[in-house]
């Protein structure tokens, strides 16, 4: 990020009308806490302020009113649109940019935030993911310049109301996320049953601390040569699975070995609190 | 009989005195050396980077399956790290025995399996300013990548030799020692 990048507030937009869902998508509850919390608490570790969109008369409903909220002034777009809530945030903050959230993604995790932040480009007008389904941008797990307030003005003008297209139309960053599921939404209750049981499934997987450690380009493309994390990956396997998504390796797991408490290892042992692993990639000895 | 590292210029002298053995009639040694070309790039200089922990215990176990594999007397190996110039020895191996058949089957198959099974790593550093470390960074883009016979042998890491019993790789080809056990 250059000095002179604008500060990044966060955005959860919870204004949409969920009308696929039957039921308020902000409310629905994922290892006993409401979607907006959890995506609130996301953003919290990654920006100094973080900030709910609701529609009028959304003000006051008990998911979102103990929140720091905006709510979508008159005349930014049609209601249910969520550009009315970013232009809504960006007039009343005009000097940050924006992570923009939707409160509808369940699987959202700390690694795709910090690679939105990590490789956000303060030149252009957004910094998005790319869909790993279907290549297009995904403006709802974003960062949005100031600067796009005037765009997004002149977009609306012209009878423009898709963010997605916005963002196709004029200059966005797009990036490929290493953790491909974080994007995946849910609209109907069918999808809803499905991620909130495999999110529960985590629940009682333990957490331990495991202490890694990094060589060669491992190294280099984790940016240090050692760690200790706190991780509820229950093998190697899932541990690699975990910090590809967070550091983005470029080697796939076929090309590694790995060693835990310096001797080689099966990809799928079962690691104990301690254990120190160590992913090792093809070697060139002599 | 031992496998080490060390950070500064290897003492091939020193080391080969440590195979001298009353019952030995001769000894072989492989050097390998930083050269200034590799796969048609320009190579400046090498950086080698190990995990020492592990790779002590597989090249001792390499040398120690040397031993039972070929009748010789001594074995050893030993490893550089850090950064290499031009012409610099990077690793040495010695083996000493009564005949000079098995010597030189042995030192072989030492030097074959260093390269292929003990965690050590070689960053290029090319004359066009641009660097990578050796077997990673262009399988990279072709994880899928199989590799038939005649391909660089150092490309075995990536062969996806973990299904294989852990630490346990089979060498590339087999290895043919007529008269050896």
């Amino acid at each position: 990020m250059s000095p002179v990048s604008a500060p990044v507030y966060g955005l959860i937009l919870a204004g949409g009308l969920s009308s696929r869902m039957h039921r308020d998508k902000a409310a629905l509850l994922y290892q006993g806490r409401t979607q907006l919390d959890r995506a609130f608490d996301l953003a919290t570790g990654h920006v100094d302020r973080v900030f709910v969109s609701v529609r009028a008369g959304q003000a006051d409903e008990p998911t979102r009113s103990d929140k720091p909220l905006i709510v979508d002034l008159p005349g930014l777009g049609t209601a249910e649109g969520p550009i009315a809530g970013i232009r809504s945030a960006m007039a009343a903050y005009p000097d940050v940019a924006w992570l923009v959230i939707a409160c509808d993604l369940p699987f959202l995790s700390d690694a795709a935030l910090e690679q939105l932040m990590r490789e956000r480009d303060p030149s252009v007008l957004a910094t998005a993911f790319r869909s790993a389904h279907d290549g297009l941008p995904e403006p709802l797990c974003a960062i949005w310049e100031p600067k796009a307030a005037a765009a997004l003005s002149e977009y609306q003008s012209g009878g423009g109301h898709c963010p997605r297209k916005f963002l196709r139309r004029y200059p966005a960053s797009l990036i490929v996320p290493h953790d491909r599921r974080a994007l995946d939404n849910i609209n109907t209750p069918e999808e809803y049953t499905e991620a909130q049981l495999e999110l529960e499934s985590h629940v009682g997987a333990k957490s331990m601390q495991l202490k890694i450690q990094y060589f060669a380009l491992m190294r280099e493309q984790a940016g240090r040569s050692d760690e200790t994390l706190e991780t509820s990956a229950a093998t190697p396997a899932d541990l690699f699975e975990e910090l590809t998504a967070r550091y983005g390796f470029t080697l796939s797991r076929e090309q590694l070995k790995v060693a835990v408490n310096t001797e080689f290892s099966d990809w799928s042992r079962r690691l104990i609190p301690g254990d120190a692993v160590v992913f090792i990639p093809p070697v060139a000895g002599g | 009989m031992r496998f080490r590292f060390t950070e500064s210029a290897i003492d091939a002298a020193a080391a080969r005195r440590e195979l001298l053995d009353h019952g030995a009639g001769g000894y072989v040694s492989f050097e390998g050396w930083v050269r200034d070309h590799n796969e048609g790039q320009e190579v400046t200089r090498l950086e080698y980077e190990a995990f020492q922990a592990l790779a002590l215990k597989e090249g001792n176990r390499i040398l120690t399956e040397a031993v039972q594999r070929f009748p010789i007397k001594h074995a050893a190996c030993v490893h550089r790290v850090g950064s290499l110039d031009l012409t610099d020895m990077a690793v040495w191996v010695g083996v000493s025995s009564a005949h000079r058949g098995e010597a030189f089957d042995a030192c072989r198959f030492i030097i074959d399996e260093v390269k292929h099974r003990v965690p050590i790593w070689k960053k290029e550093h090319y004359r066009s300013g641009d660097s990578g470390w050796v077997n990673c960074e262009r399988c990279a883009a072709e994880p899928r990548l199989t590799y038939g016979p005649g391909h660089d042998q150092d490309h075995v890491h990536g062969l996806g030799a973990s299904l294989d019993r852990p630490g346990v790789h089979q060498p590339l080809k087999p290895l043919v020692l007529p008269g050896s056990e």
